[in-house]
């Protein structure tokens, strides 16, 4: 059973082809990677299916529900927010100028108004029953980050993104954003299920940090953190929402050896415990190979090799992205690919792009 | 109107000041809505009898001092509420007057012997403030997708538009005139009825008024919305990537600050008794945003000291300055070399107060990014950046509402 469908994803910036025509699944409970040189496109698919940029073409489904794909009739929608006070203010108008007073105008204008707000406040808010008339009316809009994450998905971020002015703690608090259901005007009022759930919250935040290897750092804030405890935070603060689904997007990067040794063990015990599946982006192939189900080889944006750790290595193509078309008059080149790990790693690891 | 009383109040070791200092901040943290219940109460106490002791009471009249400072506490909440769209969401609203007018304006026509209606005062507050969100809301709705620059330039014109659409609907708002004759609230049980020769019932009202919004303003900054807030002033990108709704976040802190603002709009009218046009202009939305950075941007307490100060320095101090110097029998004189004649005693003061705010704001954002009084943390990572020597252009940019997540995490990579 898979988790994530990804058909015939592609992007285009511009002229640019940044991800051509993939076809992607993450099955179940697995640990899926995605590899290749620098400008692949690794990046870009990952932002694809974390909402932040809409497809050229193609499509994904999350659950086995249709959640990003190009948009269609996107432009109705401005238009569907409009019509309602135009139609007010037209029919206001017409009695308006029947009637010949002056309040029948102030009452048009406040019925316009009223009509344009409520309309507004529907747009911005986007209950279910709005999202179903949308939907009959052949509008599709592909899902936003914050969908995503609502859908039980959890992202990190290749060069670290975590909120540098704030606490460990309140990093992970933020993460919990979809799971805390107080509204402003529970936080106003102070009631007593704020603050039982903020406490509680607070609680599984700890809890987190002390899961991520954070313990006793609470309190830091996220920018006087070491590099890999701010990577550790971010996985954190990933796992604060219950994802289904975690996108890790090179976890490891900026690592020492130690570090990475214990970060994969928490990836691996992050599927063993909680059951989640994992997407990697990843760069250190002793990582890739050590943990991965399946892995998946992008170059030029395009899939050319996919499989089991085994099978990636020894595929010529996989070879070549990474090292080079050998010359033909040299055999000894093909010896370091052997002992694959070795050689990939420092070669690529230096420059992040 | 400030929480400073209580910070500066004696801690009990004499040996360990800071000690007691910080555990004074523990309470306060803990206990934050009544610690600012005790702290309003010990600076309305203050505001009290100051005005009676020489320094002040030889400036102007204790009636007076009272009205400035009921006045002041109008742009105390007006500068609260801007601190919330720009020092908590990060989102730079040049047009924040236009709120203040909508505000202002609602309790006009509920009011006033234009519009034949007299209204109750204290529903009405909730009223004009209401409208006034609602207000926000529409104006945010469209325009919160833009970032940035882009937002100011549409704040900015919004806050242009709504003045001059109140100047020219003469028909409904007497233009240039405005609607004047706005009555007066009812009067209060104890303190007796509101008027212009005693002005400190005016001055209580403000005092609670400022005390209740405080406290809900810290609830909210305390709460999962404030987090979400500072999470989009940090890195909008991020936020969203946490399942923060980025577009609904930002509406909520853009219409709460127009509800403070339409909450400062009715005390307002109800206290000059007339509303017109040129009382909104730009140069209102540019004090509240000079109070807001002077102040120390997000943080609650400093901005309302921040407000009460320019506030008292822009009306009193500037007006009352003149006065002083002739008192003091400064003469005039030459100066020699460029033959100017210079009469201190003559030199219009007041009519430098935009200079003098420009001059403010410059200094303040080359000295003291974070503001008079910024909060405990910032204060933290502006010593920790000067640590590493390398916070200011981050602190800078924060500030002033860009997207800080870019350069923050420049130094965070290796």
């Amino acid at each position: 059973m898979s988790l994530l469908e990804a058909s015939r994803i592609t992007k285009r910036f511009g002229g640019l082809v940044a991800v051509n025509n993939i076809e992607f699944t993450i099955p179940e409970k697995s640990i899926v990677s995605l590899i290749g040189p620098n400008g692949a496109g690794k990046t870009t698919f990952f932002n694809i299916i974390a909402g932040i940029y809409d497809p050229t073409a193609g499509e994904i489904s999350f659950h086995g529900r249709r959640v990003i794909a190009r948009p269609k009739r996107a432009w109705l929608e401005p238009v569907l927010w409009v019509l309602p006070a135009f139609l007010v203010a037209l029919v206001t108008l017409v009695f308006g100028v029947e009637g010949r007073s002056e309040s029948s105008i102030i009452i048009g204008l406040a019925l316009t108004v009223l009509a344009l707000m409520i309309v507004l406040l529907i747009g911005v808010a986007r209950p279910p029953k709005y999202q179903r008339f949308l939907v009959r009316l052949g509008i599709f809009k592909s899902a936003r980050p914050n969908d995503m994450v609502v859908a039980g998905l959890g992202r990190t971020f290749q060069n670290i993104r975590l909120f540098q002015n704030m606490t460990a703690l309140e990093n992970v608090l933020v993460g919990m954003h979809t799971k805390l259901k107080a509204t402003w005007i529970d936080a106003i009022l102070s009631t007593p299920r704020d603050r039982r759930e903020e406490e509680a919250g607070r609680v599984r935040a700890r809890e987190l940090l002390a899961l991520a290897g954070l313990k006793g750092r609470d309190d830091q804030l996220a920018k006087n953190l070491p590099y890999g405890d701010q990577r550790r935070l971010e996985i954190a603060r990933a796992l604060a929402s219950d994802p289904v689904l975690l996108l890790l997007d090179e976890p490891t990067a900026g690592m020492n050896p130690r570090e990475t040794q214990q970060l994969t063990g928490l990836i691996s015990r992050l599927r063993s415990d909680l059951g989640l599946t994992v997407l990697l982006i990843e760069h250190d192939m002793r990582v890739v190979m050590g943990i991965s189900d399946r892995v998946t080889v992008l170059d030029h944006g395009e899939k050319i090799a996919e499989g089991t750790p085994d099978e990636v290595r020894r595929n010529p193509k996989v070879i070549e992205a990474y090292l080079g078309t050998p010359p033909a008059e040299s055999p000894e080149d093909e010896a370091p690919v052997v002992p694959a790990e070795a050689s990939i790693s420092p070669a690529v690891e230096g420059s992040e792009s | 109107m400030t929480a400073q009383p209580a910070r500066n109040a004696p801690a009990p070791p004499p040996s360990g000041l800071r000690a007691g200092l910080n555990r004074l901040r523990d309470v306060s943290d803990k206990h934050r809505s009544s610690t600012i219940v005790v702290a309003m109460a010990i600076t309305t106490v203050l505001m009290y009898f100051l005005p009676i002791i020489p320094p002040l009471s030889v400036i102007q009249g204790r009636g007076i001092w009272y009205d400035a400072f009921a006045n002041a506490g109008v742009f105390v909440l007006l500068a609260m509420g801007l601190n919330v769209v720009i020092g908590m969401a990060g989102l730079l609203d040049l047009g924040y007057a236009a709120f203040f007018a909508i505000g202002a304006y609602t309790y006009a026509y509920s009011n006033s012997p234009f519009s034949h209606t007299d209204l109750p005062f204290f529903p009405m507050l909730f009223v004009g403030a209401a409208v006034a969100g609602i207000f926000g809301i529409l104006l945010g709705a469209p325009t919160l997708r833009l970032r940035g620059d882009y937002l100011a330039i549409m704040t900015l014109g919004f806050g242009e538009i709504v003045p001059i659409v109140f100047l020219n609907l003469d028909r409904f708002t007497q233009g240039t005139n405005g609607i004047s004759g706005i009555y007066r609230p009812e009067a209060l049980p104890l303190f007796g009825p509101f008027s212009a020769i005693s002005p400190f019932n005016y001055f209580i009202v403000m005092v609670v008024i400022v005390t209740i919004t405080m406290i809900l303003l810290y609830r909210l900054q305390d709460s999962r919305i404030g987090r979400a807030w500072n999470a989009i002033r940090e890195d909008e990108l991020a936020a969203a990537a946490n399942g923060i709704n980025t577009v609904t976040t930002k509406l909520l802190a853009f219409s709460l600050g127009a509800t403070t603002s339409g909450l400062a709009g009715v005390f307002n009218a109800s206290k000059l008794t007339i509303v017109s046009p040129d009382q909104f202009l730009f140069t209102v939305s540019f004090t509240v945003l000079a109070m807001v950075i002077l102040g120390g941007m997000g943080n609650i307490w400093g901005v309302a000291v921040g407000a009460f100060i320019v506030y008292n320095i822009q009306v009193v101090f500037l007006k009352s300055i003149n006065g002083v110097i002739e008192t003091l029998g400064i003469p005039a004189f030459n100066l020699p070399i460029v033959n100017l004649h210079i009469d201190l005693a003559k030199v219009p003061f007041v009519d430098y107060q935009f200079l003098l705010y420009g001059v403010a704001v410059v200094l303040m954002m080359l000295l003291r990014p974070e503001g008079l009084f910024p909060n405990q943390r910032r204060r933290q990572e502006l010593h920790i950046a000067e640590e590493f020597d390398d916070g200011e252009s981050g602190e800078i940019e924060g500030a002033m509402g860009a997207t800080p997540g870019a350069a923050a995490n420049g130094g965070g990579t290796p």
